[in-house]
């Protein structure tokens, strides 16, 4: 009785050792971080936030498509541990140091923030993680410093400004006189704006700056900025505005007949446009940070994600959950091919890092290529349409795309210098 | 000649805007010595209710012209549910305090409303932007305002006038004076301080949710509201003096003005420029500009 019971136990012994060769060790446990309160939450963070709950549990379950069918990461299921944004720089340190030291995490991937961002690359490098910037734009981050733990999967606010300079030299076909913009007083806004001026003198020599309106972040009353823009009766009006900022000066430019003065361009435009479609008129330039939502291509990615995700969540993704679902979906990318250079085990993170430099990988968006920053930063093609109401409903027109290339710098190169020697190559 | 225009007019808007806000804050501090942060969330309170209540209005049928009215009576509302729950439910268990304690509590009382924000209306944004274009425009020189920015300013007026002729003409704000001047003289002269307190709490906080309710629609209603707010209103109230009605009027007035100036003159200042007005009048005048002399007990 007592052997067939050691028989026993030892057949199920057996039975289990197996599977758990097939399970693939523990989890892998990610930090996400998201705006989940304050003013960003509502048209960014959760969106993002649900870009990645929807990602998470398609993987988990090999629900996504070719060629991410495969189970979470190299077939370790994923573990999400979620973060919000925000509380400041200050916060955000600390909360990456506790995923890091308190709760173990083996990835983060995060920030929608350029304050966030350029706060948490250095503590990234110093605490030797593996993190994955998803949404935020400064261009400064791979250009001051080269990081060997930081990617950015999105394109900068380069590629944003420049998109938007050739877009309204095409659509104002050169008529251009003078330029006016607003923008957020912090990195974000300073180089969106930086960027969208010094393109806009190479490309139509002899355009004017009439005002740079720099409000702070989150300040909420514009009518001060609106009257001296309207005053300055630029032919452009460029603002790179975002979150409830975005929306609150919309509400207040349109009353006031700045939408009909002047060409109207909004980098961040798409997270606003069907909220507020009775308030935007036909005519005002949009940008989506890339080839997102209503410019994103007729892949079977992008009706796979667009399609779950508006069943889940009865609207359809915008700009933040694209970016969420192309940080993850890079860093699966990488980590699998890392995985499959280690001979099919868990790759280490030096492995995964060296992997992930100069990546391509396809995602609801098209084709990214991690060409930049030493390997490190993102570039994707962008496009740009003018709003227009068609039966009522807000569509894009007069679509335009960018080719990757023509609307970033070449790696090494500063976006301020690239701009100034007239785009070369 | 039409930027001076403009400079004054965004002024007044403005000013009118951070009067409302932060006029419930100095009435509050004048007679309850509370430096009451959650005057944020009453404001944020405000726009939330408004937002939601007018929408549905809106969307049931009434008749737009109406939604200024809906806009006030959301404020009611708050003010009238949420200020004396707060006042009878945990503050007057405080009172006895030091005032330090208190402020982290009011404090400890905003992030909870926060939160309960979030609980009841989530994280997206609400829109309420009928009120706002509703009755036109129009033009100085050639600069366009919705005629939505005179209720603005009317409001302000109203209620800085309202307030003026309750503490100066009425019995209830004339108990209100003499509590503002002594507690406890007027405690021992038979006035109930604690019906005072509950009054004032709920006064102030209705400025600050009417406050809310009236930019509504001119903003995007969202978590955080009452942050940015709270923020100014302690500069206004902190240039003009703590518990001065007129100290709020001119630091209001000054504020907006000021701000407007650098945003149409000097706009890479606007960042910094009411808190360098601020330390400069408390480097001149620690107290405010219409701080009140404080009799010495013993």
């Amino acid at each position: 009785m007592q052997s067939m019971k050691r028989i026993a136990a030892a057949v199920a012994v057996a039975a289990l050792v197996p599977a758990f060769a097939v399970a693939d060790e523990a989890p892998i446990k990610v930090g996400v971080v998201s705006f989940l309160s304050g003013a960003a939450a509502g048209p960014f963070g959760v969106p993002a936030r649900n870009g990645a709950e929807i990602m998470f549990e398609m993987l988990n379950g090999g629900k996504v498509p070719a060629p991410y069918a495969s189970v979470g990461f190299g077939g370790a299921k994923l573990q999400m541990n979620l973060v919000d944004e925000n509380g400041g720089t200050t916060v955000q340190v600390t909360e990456f140091r506790n995923m890091v030291q308190r709760d173990n995490v083996d990835l983060i991937i995060g920030y929608i923030s350029s304050g966030s961002c350029l706060g948490i690359a250095p503590v990234a490098e110093e605490l030797k993680k593996l993190t994955v910037f998803f949404d935020c734009g400064t261009p400064r981050i791979f250009e001051e410093k080269s990081y060997k733990y930081v990617f950015r999967t999105a394109s900068t606010a380069t590629m944003d400004s420049v998109g938007a300079a050739l877009y309204v030299k095409d659509l104002r076909k050169g008529k251009i006189k003078s330029i006016a913009g607003i923008n957020q007083n912090y990195a974000w806004g300073q180089d969106s704006w930086g960027d969208f001026e010094l393109s806009m003198q190479k490309l139509v020599p002899g355009v004017k700056s009439a005002t740079s309106q720099m409000p702070k972040l989150f300040a909420g009353q514009y009518n001060a900025e609106i009257s001296t823009i309207l005053g300055a009766k630029a032919d452009v009006v460029h603002s790179s505005f975002w979150d409830g900022d975005l929306e609150a000066f919309i509400l207040q430019a349109g009353p006031r007949g700045l939408f009909k003065r002047s060409t109207v361009i909004l980098t961040t435009g798409e997270t606003a446009m069907y909220k507020l479609a009775d308030r935007i008129p036909d005519g005002v330039v949009i940008g989506a940070r890339g080839p997102y939502g209503p410019y994103a291509p007729n892949n079977e990615l992008n009706k796979w994600f667009s399609k779950t995700f508006e069943d889940r969540y009865g609207v359809p993704p915008n700009y933040a959950a694209y970016q969420m679902a192309q940080a993850i979906l890079g860093t699966k990318a990488a980590w699998e091919k890392a995985q499959a250079a280690n001979g099919g085990k868990r790759p280490s993170q030096d492995q995964v890092i060296a992997a992930f430099e100069r990546l391509s990988f396809e995602s609801p968006a098209g084709k990214v290529d991690m060409a930049i920053g030493a390997g490190h930063q993102a570039i994707t093609e962008t496009a740009y349409g003018v709003t227009k109401k068609v039966k009522g409903k807000m569509t894009v027109a007069n679509v335009k795309r960018y080719p990757a290339e023509m609307v970033n710098p070449p790696d090494g190169v500063k976006a301020a210098d690239w701009i100034n020697n007239g785009f070369k190559k | 000649m039409e930027q001076l225009a403009a400079v004054l007019i965004d002024g007044i808007i403005y000013s009118a805007w951070l009067f409302v806000a932060a006029v419930g804050l100095t009435l509050i501090y004048g007679v309850m010595k509370i430096v009451n942060v959650t005057h944020g969330s009453f404001y944020a309170l405000g726009a939330y209710a408004a937002a939601s209540i007018t929408g549905w209005a809106l969307r049931s049928g009434m008749p737009e012209g109406l939604s200024y009215a809906v806009l006030l009576g959301a404020a009611l509302l708050v003010a009238l549910v949420v200020a004396p729950l707060i006042e009878r439910g945990i503050l007057r268990f405080m009172y006895a305090k030091d005032e330090v304690v208190i402020l982290l509590i009011t404090y400890a009382l905003f992030l909870v409303l926060e939160d309960v924000i979030k609980l009841i209306w989530g994280v997206s944004p609400l829109f309420i932007a009928e009120p706002y274009g509703l009755l036109g425009s129009f033009d100085v020189l050639d600069l366009t305002y919705p005629y939505y920015n005179l209720i603005l300013v009317g409001v302000a007026v109203v209620s800085g006038a309202g307030l003026a002729w309750l503490l100066g003409y009425t019995r209830t704000g004339k108990l209100l004076v003499a509590v503002i001047h002594d507690t406890e003289v007027s405690r021992a002269m038979g006035i109930n301080v604690e019906r005072m307190y509950l009054v004032t709490f709920t006064f102030g906080s209705l400025l600050a949710a009417i406050g809310g309710a009236f930019t509504a629609p001119t903003v995007s209603v969202v978590p955080g509201l009452g942050i940015e707010v709270i923020v100014l209103s302690f500069a206004v109230v902190v240039i003009g003096g703590l518990g001065s009605l007129p100290g709020a009027a001119l630091g209001a007035l000054i504020v907006g003005l000021v701000r407007s100036a650098t945003v149409h003159y000097l706009p890479q200042a606007e960042l910094f420029v009411i808190y360098f007005v601020m330390a400069m009048v408390l480097a001149f005048r620690p107290r405010g500009l219409f701080s009140l002399a404080e009799a010495r007990k013993i």
